[in-house]
């Protein structure tokens, strides 16, 4: 027997736990001020997100999914994107919105039950949040087959947790990307979990980045816990994408922190010490670590930072809280590009009804 | 009646051990909604398995599964994701005892939340019962209490054939009540008539019934008797109950959660058109969701059906 073909996995770190260099450092992240301006990005993503959880145990916002824990992979990721490219995301990478524009009132509009959330007044290209699982895997294959056909020098970037690898939609964009070698990066965040089911039961693969294999693209792993590795290996990819060497599978390594949304209870089915070790290794710690020892950081800044993502986060809150309930006509006004007749009937029964409604 | 839905998976796994639970969480988790709590605890890992996040996994290993002598009762975690499993749905589950002439069949249970109402994010309010009740080959049943939860899912994992059980979100755990875990289940394929009257014949399934006894209460302060009639299953339609209340009141209101174009209140107004026209003393009126994408949830109660549609939809009955 002869061995016809012979693949490896790499995994990327440059930031260690403890906040020290372990491999070159970036271009990007030889000046302090950009890395600054990811660390305060990571910071103000978790005062938000801690703020949008006591939002919902609290009833001002609907079931809210944490992206407690994701930090680096999203602010990195973000980062290593051009405003000109276009995100599909799921629905917990809000770092990386954040990043390109979206703000954070219509972020907590749309968890607050309304699409105008949807509605973001930049990127106006992004997908917005994709719940069904996997699908927007295709949608960001597609995206990037219309910049390739329109000869546009952009790139798609889809993400995807790892429960999500497990359905056909993410191998179905896989191969096509790599069929047509569509400028488009996929990665997946691997935070451990889906809901209650660890990766080990999701499939029986060493890594999510091998799954790139079978589709004839590159595949690589990253701590998604390290911004600088994440930026620098989504960076890549997306140059490589960008000038037609075609698409790139990217597994981020990290752990969710938090529940899987305010809807439910992870410690129904996950171990305490787990989520305990998981802390040691999240993103803020080393990339703090990192900056002070560089002496571009210290106690005060921090200090005067976290106070003002709080004033920033509080006017947030109270733009969301002002936005009006949406009319009953917001349910047709968009459904079609001009409404059928039977559905301006109806359009009136629920202005009609929807008046009477409150507190049926 | 989540509970009561927990109760009769697991008296149908105490007695008949090819019963087996797979889907999204519901090991250790117990299922998003608790439908499947304690199960894996007491019949262990292979019999309560949860599955790789994927839909068309969870129904086309469920015809294998089936096939072969096991009898799977799948959980899709929210209507709004059955999509990717619709094809072996469509394609095998309902097909497979036609195709085969018999040779193998499918005794499959789909259970999946069904309808809004409880401030859940988008894609988990869907109610689209009607494309389901389009598939020949299986059965489409959605309960309306814990008594007929707990009776009717038993009926359908006894059943040989494939059965989609809908469980409406907002009963389970809004209604309350005393459920006797006999081992005793409820036909298929009939509907319940949960209150009888004489001026009106209401026929509603899922959370809706709630809403119409909540208008039958008040019609009744206006003089007028409703006929209320929990449909059940909603496919096959047992139309002779509707057909039979119908010639005693003369009058008819649907009312179902879902959107009205082509809706299963659709098909019942079509069959009363053909069957029983001439007992009809009003046009039949139906009371449904818009035919809009079912809105976040700052907009779903007005989405759906409220008491005062009810009422006066009916009360058009009388107008006519």
């Amino acid at each position: 027997m002869k061995t016809v073909a012979e693949f490896k996995i790499q995994y990327r770190q440059i930031l260690s736990p403890g906040g020290e260099l372990v491999a070159p450092l970036p271009a990007f992240a030889s000046d302090h001020a950009e890395v600054l301006r990811m660390y305060r990005a990571m910071t103000l993503v978790r005062v938000f997100d801690t703020k949008s959880v006591n939002l919902q145990r609290t009833g001002q916002l609907g079931t809210y999914p944490s992206s407690l824990g994701h930090e680096a992979a999203h602010v990195g990721i973000g980062a290593a994107m051009r405003p000109e490219d276009i995100l599909a995301p799921v629905y917990r990478e809000i770092g990386t919105q954040l990043w390109r524009g979206v703000t954070m009132a219509e972020i907590l509009t749309y968890w607050g039950g309304d699409e105008s959330g949807n509605d973001f007044a930049v990127p106006r290209q992004d997908f917005a949040w994709c719940v069904p699982i996997a699908t927007q895997t295709l949608h960001a294959a597609g995206a990037a087959m219309a910049f390739k056909v329109r000869n546009e020098p952009r790139c798609a970037l889809a993400y995807i947790g790892d429960g999500g690898t497990s359905e056909g939609a993410f191998y179905e964009a896989l191969n096509l990307a790599g069929a047509r070698a569509l400028p488009v990066v996929f990665v997946i965040v691997n935070n451990g979990w889906a809901i209650s089911v660890p990766v080990a039961a999701q499939t029986a693969a060493q890594t999510l980045a091998q799954k790139a294999i079978a589709a004839g693209i590159p595949g690589v792993q990253v701590d998604g816990n390290d911004v600088f590795a994440v930026r620098e290996v989504v960076g890549e990819a997306l140059e490589n994408a960008r000038r037609g060497a075609g698409p790139a599978l990217i597994e981020a390594l990290t752990y969710r922190l938090s529940d899987h949304t305010t809807a439910d209870d992870a410690s129904r089915y996950r171990c305490a010490q787990e989520v305990k070790d998981a802390w040691q290794l999240e993103p803020l710690l080393r990339l703090r670590e990192y900056l002070s020892r560089a002496r571009v950081w210290d106690a005060d800044q921090e200090r005067a930072w976290l106070e003002e993502c709080a004033l920033k986060v509080d006017a947030a809150v109270a733009e969301y809280a002002a936005r009006p309930k949406p009319s009953t006509d917001a349910m047709f006004d968009h459904l079609f590009a001009s409404l059928p007749g039977h559905l301006h009937e109806q359009r009136l029964t629920a202005r009609k009804y929807g008046a009477k409604s409150s507190g049926h | 009646m989540v509970e009561a839905i927990a109760l009769a998976h697991g008296w149908e796994m105490q007695h008949d051990s090819n019963v087996v639970v797979i889907g999204q969480d519901v090991g250790a988790n117990g299922g998003v909604f608790r439908a499947t709590a304690g199960l894996q605890e007491r019949f262990g890992k292979d019999r309560v398995q949860d599955t790789p996040l994927a839909e068309a996994t969870i129904a086309g290993m469920s015809v294998g599964m089936a096939t072969h002598g096991l009898k799977p009762v799948a959980e899709i975690q929210f209507m709004g994701f059955i999509y990717p499993a619709l094809d072996q749905i469509v394609n095998h589950m309902s097909r497979m005892r036609n195709r085969t002439r018999g040779r193998l069949s499918c005794p499959v249970v789909i259970r999946t939340p069904h309808g809004g109402g409880i401030h859940a994010p988008e894609h988990h309010s869907e109610s689209t019962e009607t494309m389901l009740c389009h598939i020949p080959g299986i059965r489409v049943v959605c309960p309306s209490s814990p008594a007929r939860a707990y009776g009717l899912l038993l009926a359908s994992i006894r059943d040989p054939d494939p059965v989609m059980f809908l469980e409406p979100v907002r009963l389970y755990r809004a209604v309350r009540q005393e459920v006797s875990d006999d081992g005793r289940a409820l036909p298929l394929d009939v509907c319940f008539t949960l209150r009888e009257g004489s001026d009106v014949t209401l026929v509603t399934w899922g959370a809706m019934t709630v809403e119409t006894l909540r208008a039958v209460a008040e019609l009744d302060k206006r003089g007028i008797s409703a006929e209320v009639i929990d449909l059940a299953t909603l496919s096959p339609i047992d139309i002779e109950t509707i057909l039979e209340s119908v010639a005693k009141t003369g009058r008819l209101v649907i009312v179902h959660e879902a959107a009205r174009n082509v809706g299963v209140g659709a098909e019942i107004a079509a069959l009363v058109a053909e069957h029983g026209l001439y007992d009809l003393q009003a046009p039949v009126r139906r009371v449904t969701g818009y035919d809009t994408v079912v809105p976040l949830f700052k907009l779903e109660h007005d989405y759906m059906p409220g008491v005062q549609r009810i009422i006066d939809a009916v009360e058009l009955t009388f107008a006519d």
